[in-house]
């Protein structure tokens, strides 16, 4: 962990207001961040990290061509603001608008469409395909964030991150902010004197996810009783569910995360053969999100966080 | 007993001597074995519905909402849906097994799950949540899928060896798969995100749109199975082999046509709601040979009771063997059916083969 620079501090404050207004606003574009180009001393690198798979790794200079294979980490290096340094971001990544989106892809990487882009350092999600292998075989530093597993994973990826890029304290301070956030959603929520239920949707066919998952433990953390854990036995994390299960479960609250890959709304859900006999269709506790933030474990996770602990508070403004 | 007139095709009754009929025995078993399996499809689920309410809520007497629903909206179509489905698959493979005298014909023999799963994919891909006519456009995408495949191939079957042998059909058939196969790998492999929707359908599930799926496929289930069972003296007198039947004054080429359209429509319909369901109809037929007979006068009508019993209970494992989780009933299929034929092999000692 690097310390701030004194200097700085006042930019540092200017930058957190940046980073927590961003994160206010979905629809906002990371575009218009100041680069923290000239915040942080080049003679800090080299800078050894390891990886939460145990590899270190070690990154000689202050990258500025860093290409991205994982979305989360694209979205994690653009609200620190480390998006300058990136000359390329997989066809996955899609926020925010202004990441150098290319064909690359994470799930079948091509070593050498990811060499033409002559990176300083490559950022990835999973190492499939010989990645990892071949890119330091181009003597390209390349760090495998996998997916994580809780908020805490997230915040050491941030901070991972900002130090690979030159960017620690910037990573400091965004975890700060979400840390912060999420703090003041589980207090604005009450514990329900009745348990409110949830379910979850990744996809029309029903997969949902239990808690032990990185989205899970949002519901966890507001209270929520999510109906997947009692099919954790099955499928620990990702369970199909039966659709006579969901209807007798009976949620007090739906979340749609296939609101891009399948169409899904309030309106059909209330469609689906018996679904209209569940409190959340009926009293319209329908919540659309967008799949993507929904599936991925970057600084947005604090957004969703906020949708779903604001029908949280309006379901106990109703049992009140 | 006298030549019986399917269509313009007659079987001289001499042709059909020595070859055993159905016996009421039979029939009766197979109608018992559909009945229990349907009880225990309606009776067992993640949720627990007692006998009393089920037959309650049959009757129309009061009975808890929450519990009809589920039964009326959920249970009931699914049970009713694994009845088509099963029947179909399992007499349009013993179909296939028949017009192409190969002990190895599935109805997915001339690229129909092929086809179904490219079409399928394209439109969980490309235009999710959209519907024609109020129908969602993936079960017609998939029917149109298969029905594509199995013409491709009879097309292409045609032209090269003008439906002389049924092996020009099959090796058409086996190449149309191969090709519809790669392009639904190229479009799953670029369009990750879709991709745990396109392997839940491939694998098959009996979630259904309530009883919307029913009447969808019910026309052409009944169509392609009262045509199939028509043609099952026309299936046995073509075990006699071709050029003794064509002298015969059988149309064998009509014939096959007949029942390979057919056995298609009733595959793709069924495909088209509960994707790719596997091994089902395969084993039930053979099941029906071994332990019964090979006339198709018994695999035929036999094949729809059991076909029937056999996924309606398949799918009640699916939903509660992991339950409030479900399995791919395909999964379900294979492993229990699997080691179920290998044991009616062994114990026949495969004499009827």
């Amino acid at each position: 962990m690097r310390t701030h620079q004194p200097g700085a501090s006042a930019k540092l404050a200017v930058r957190f207001g940046v980073v927590a207004f961003l994160s206010v606003f979905f629809a906002a574009s990371c575009g218009g961040a100041p680069t923290s180009a000239t915040s942080t001393p080049a003679s800090r690198f080299p800078v050894s990290i390891t990886a939460p798979g145990g590899a270190t790794v070690t990154i000689p200079r202050r990258p500025q061509r860093v290409v991205s294979l994982s979305p989360s980490a694209t979205e994690m290096l653009f609200a620190m603001g480390a998006g300058p340094q990136v000359v390329a971001v997989d066809d996955q990544s899609n926020y925010p608008a202004t990441a150098p989106k290319t064909q690359l892809s994470g799930f079948t990487p091509n070593i050498e469409a990811i060499a033409a882009f002559t990176p300083d350092l490559v950022v990835a999600a999973e190492d499939t395909a010989g990645l990892v292998h071949g890119v330091q075989a181009l003597n390209v530093p390349i760090l495998i964030e996998p997916a994580a597993k809780n908020l805490d994973d997230t915040y050491v990826q941030i901070k991972q991150l900002g130090a690979a890029t030159g960017h620690a304290a910037d990573a400091d301070s965004l975890v700060a902010s979400m840390r912060s956030q999420v703090g003041s959603f589980v207090a604005s929520v009450a514990k329900p004197a009745r348990q409110l239920r949830v379910y979850h949707e990744l996809d029309n066919t029903y997969y949902s996810v239990t808690s032990a998952t990185f989205i899970g433990q949002v519901y966890k953390l507001l209270g929520l009783t999510n109906i997947a854990d009692a099919a954790a036995g099955a499928a620990p994390d990702y369970p199909q569910l039966s659709p006579e299960y969901i209807v007798a479960s009976n949620p007090d609250l739906i979340v749609l995360a296939d609101t891009k890959c399948c169409q899904q709304d309030l309106s059909s859900v209330a469609a689906r053969p018996g679904w209209r006999a569940i409190v959340a269709v009926k009293s319209g506790q329908v919540v659309p999100v967008d799949d993507d933030v929904a599936s991925r474990w970057g600084p947005r996770i604090i957004e969703f966080m906020r949708a779903v602990a604001l029908h949280v508070q309006q379901l106990e403004k109703q049992a009140a | 007993m006298l030549s019986i007139k399917v269509g313009a095709a007659a079987v001289p009754p001499a042709v059909l001597a020595g070859m055993p009929r159905l016996r009421w025995g039979w029939a009766g078993a197979g109608l018992l074995a559909l009945a229990a399996s349907c009880g225990v499809g309606v009776l067992v689920g993640p949720v627990h519905i007692g006998v009393g309410t089920v037959v309650q809520t049959l009757v129309g007497g009061a009975v808890d909402p929450g519990q009809a629903n589920i039964l009326w909206s959920l249970r009931f179509p699914r049970v009713v849906l694994g009845v088509l489905v099963g029947g179909t698959l399992a007499i349009a493979g013993a179909a296939y097994q028949g017009v192409f005298r190969n002990p190895l014909a599935d109805p997915y023999l001339l690229g129909a799950a092929a086809g179904a799963n490219l079409g399928a994919t394209l439109a969980i891909a490309f235009a999710p949540g959209t519907s024609v006519l109020g129908v969602n456009v993936v079960p017609l995408a998939a029917f149109v899928g298969a029905g594509a495949a199995v013409s491709g191939a009879y097309a292409l079957g045609r032209s090269v060896t003008g439906l002389r042998s049924a092996t020009g059909l099959i090796l058409a058939g086996v190449a149309i798969a191969a090709f519809f196969n790669s392009i639904q790998s190229y479009v799953q492999q670029t369009q990750t995100s879709s991709i745990r929707q396109v392997y839940s359908w491939i694998l098959g599930r009996l979630v259904t749109a309530g009883w919307d799926d029913v009447l969808l496929i019910l026309p052409y289930v009944l169509l392609s199975v009262v045509a199939i069972y028509l043609h099952r003296r026309l299936l046995d007198a073509l075990t006699l082999g071709e050029d003794e039947v064509t002298s015969l004054g059988i149309p064998v080429r009509r014939v096959r046509l007949i029942v390979v359209v057919a056995a298609t429509l009733g595959t793709a319909a069924v495909v088209a709601v509960g994707g790719t369901i596997a091994f089902v109809g395969i084993i039930v037929p053979h099941t029906i040979r071994l332990l019964v007979g090979r006339s198709y006068r018994v695999v035929i009508p036999l094949s729809v009771l059991f076909g029937a019993a056999f996924l309606v209970l398949a799918d009640a494992a699916a939903r509660t063997v992991v339950a409030p989780a479900e399995l791919p009933i395909g999964v379900i299929t294979a492993f229990l059916g699997a080691p179920f034929f290998i044991a009616v092999m062994r114990s026949t000692r495969a004499a009827a083969l």
